[in-house]
């Protein structure tokens, strides 16, 4: 017990750093004040949640998921079966339960019934996919994700299939998308400073020798698939809750790879990297929007043309991993000036095991 | 009799598209270990080349008004071409990176060439008519298939058959297959390393120009989404077939293309809609009993 007390005195300055950055974000929205900043940083949130929701699974296991924005889905929907006025699911969605129908829950509640929900879920598709690794691992999770679309899209009276599912209530406020998104970050660090995350971590760098010290890596590459799930799932209804409407699209391919990739360049085994990644791309995102808006300087208007925003996210993209191959934070995490780091740096170490084919 | 010689059809040409994809994306996987995602883009691009130089809002088919023999070389080599601009520009940078690392930045190269076509053309289909005359059906066995299908299977044989004799008689495939079962080994016997690599992207892309083709032909738009369903398909062959092996990715390719048509014609019509909640479910069952691929490749077993 007392080491583990230590580990997490070491290693708190890391969520909490973390946290005063999330924090930083939120104030600059109330101090400017606009609609339009205010949902540009909850968006940010929003990512936060997700991509600190696919490190716990990725980061810590080394196995690339293309799968958890289906349980993203998940957990939007059942945000919109839980918290939408009886009325609306009525005529949008008769095909539910009808206790389903009449409950209707406070956001909170349905964020959290949506996270089990999301769990649930992960826990069933887990026990038969967390056999596999590699890239045999990797795409079945996409599968996964485009069994869960699939069914999503098409089952007409319970989900809308791809018609929008409109009238779930938006939320405006920052503060519980600011509040979720610490949870987040609180709730992969605990993950990763745990028993179950430090053998996962041990077992991504080092199988042979994790398994030879006992580590069943199945159980405890499930345990973090259903850790995130859950924290998937929490991002996936406040996502319905922030735009008010859901369709099974918004979580597909799209938002896989934007994800994803934020965490790579962020930097895949470690949790600052994924909320620096988010925090980094969504910033340059933002920038090249205003640009594309039109920025006035003195009498003239200076705007790029439509479409260069993408094009320079991708180019700079590609630029940080040419230089920064592991992403921009590679295997370290931050805290405090010279407090030691989470995992000591093992460069050359931490191979996903892409590679490698696949594990007995 | 007929109907069933109609499915067949249907699977094979199917079949045809997922297994030239999944060569173009194995063929790149076996030297390199790089998962590419930018090849349902580079198959986008080359049907969009149909339209050089126009870019106006309707389409107004410039090149594609070449004539058969100097069209199909020409879309093939502007495949081949971006495809081997990629490895100079981008994947060169990235070949001490970690497959994860690789795997996101062809994604923003695919990204990058994604929004660059949108930004000439606009996310709307474009209608061009590629050689109308193959939408002809003809009459086999009873049986009226369209031209096109029955073409399309043919060039897949040929295809086959052509890089099949390449990387067997030739010394370059020689090398390309040396590269991918050992490519430290190979480069330690004088095996050219870039050469090697940039002569796999270019085969890569010219099948990618190739599934273009079909595909513009069939469907008569130019759409930029058009790659990314070939693409995917083509991924999952590839890991079905087992990652780096050339012929288990075309076996796969065709079994998905027919577990696909088979499944439309006899599940339930009820459960029709979820047809790909099926195939997916069946690939995630051949991972579980297979996760090395039904035909793994050579040197992708995990060493201890």
């Amino acid at each position: 017990m007392a080491k583990r007390t230590s580990i997490a005195g070491r290693t708190i300055a890391t969520p909490l750093i973390l946290s005063a950055l999330l924090l930083a974000f939120a104030l600059l929205a109330v101090m400017v004040g606009s609609k339009p900043f205010n949902q540009t940083i909850i968006d940010i949130f929003l990512r936060v949640i997700l991509v600190v929701g696919l490190y716990v699974f990725v980061g810590n296991s080394g196995v690339i998921s293309f799968g958890h924005i289906g349980f993203t889905c998940l957990g939007a929907y059942a945000a919109a079966w839980l918290t939408m006025p009886p009325m609306m699911k009525q005529t949008l969605l008769p095909g539910l339960p009808d206790w389903l129908i009449a409950l209707q829950l406070p956001y909170w509640a349905g964020a959290i019934l949506a996270a089990l929900w999301a769990a649930l879920w992960a826990g069933i598709f887990g026990k038969v996919l967390m056999r596999l690794s590699g890239i045999a691992a990797s795409i079945a999770t996409f599968a996964m994700l485009a069994m869960i679309n699939t069914i999503y899209s098409n089952w007409e009276d319970v989900t809308g299939a791809t018609s929008s599912v409109v009238g779930i209530p938006i939320l405006r406020s920052i503060w519980p998308f600011l509040i979720a998104a610490i949870l987040a970050v609180f709730i992969a660090w605990g993950h990763a400073i745990s028993r179950t995350g430090l053998a996962l971590r041990a077992a991504r760098d080092e199988p042979t020798a994790a398994s030879a010290s006992g580590i069943d890596l199945p159980r405890e590459r499930l345990i973090a698939f259903i850790v995130s799930g859950a924290i998937m799932g929490m991002g996936g209804a406040l996502f319905a809750h922030s735009i008010g409407v859901v369709t099974p699209d918004t979580f597909y391919l799209g938002l896989t790879f934007i994800t994803l990739s934020m965490l790579v360049v962020g930097g895949m085994g470690s949790l600052s990297g994924a909320v620096l990644g988010v925090l980094i791309l969504s910033s340059l995102i933002q920038a090249l929007r205003w640009l594309e808006a039109g920025v006035s300087i003195g009498t003239s208007t200076f705007a790029i043309p439509n479409g260069v925003q993408e094009i320079a996210l991708g180019i700079v993209m590609v630029a940080i991993l040419a230089f920064r191959s592991a992403g921009i934070m590679g295997n370290r995490e931050l805290g405090w000036p010279k407090a030691r780091p989470v995992a000591p740096a093992t460069t050359g170490q931490q191979q996903p095991e892409l590679n490698k084919g696949v594990s007995k | 009799m007929s109907a069933i010689l109609q499915i067949l059809f249907d699977a094979l040409s199917l079949g045809s598209l997922y297994a030239l994809g999944a060569l173009g994306i194995a063929l790149i996987f076996g030297v390199m270990r790089l998962v590419n995602f930018a090849h349902g883009d580079v198959i986008a691009f080359s049907i969009f080349a149909l339209l050089w130089p126009s870019v106006d809002v309707v389409a107004r088919v410039g090149a594609g008004n070449l004539p058969w023999f100097l069209l199909i070389p020409f879309v093939l080599a502007v495949g081949a071409g971006l495809s081997v601009l990629a490895e100079l520009t981008v994947f060169r940078r990235f070949r001490n990176a970690s497959p994860a690392t690789m795997m996101i930045a062809s994604f923003a190269l695919g990204f990058v060439i994604r929004y660059f076509l949108l930004m000439l053309y606009s996310s709307r289909p474009k209608s061009i008519s590629l050689l109308p005359a193959l939408s002809q059906p003809v009459e086999i066995l009873g049986a009226r298939i369209p031209l096109l299908q029955v073409i399309t299977i043919l060039a897949t044989v040929a295809i086959l058959f052509g890089l099949t004799s390449f990387l067997r008689r030739t010394r370059f495939g020689l090398e390309m297959r040396a590269a991918a079962e050992n490519f430290t080994m190979a480069r330690m016997l004088g095996v050219r390393a870039n050469r090697v690599i940039m002569g796999a992207f270019a085969l890569s892309g010219a099948l990618a120009a190739a599934i273009g083709l079909i595909l513009g032909s069939q469907t008569g738009t130019a759409d930029i989404q058009m790659g990314a369903n070939v693409m995917l398909m083509a991924f999952i062959a590839t890991v079905i077939g087992g990652l780096g092996s050339l012929p288990g990715a075309v076996i796969a390719g065709f079994l998905l293309g027919a577990a696909s048509v088979v499944m439309q014609v006899t599940l339930p019509i009820d459960a029709r809609p979820f047809r790909d909640a099926f195939v997916y479910g069946a690939v995630i069952a051949i991972l579980i009993v297979r996760p090395q691929g039904l035909l793994s490749g050579r040197g992708t077993k995990e060493r201890v």
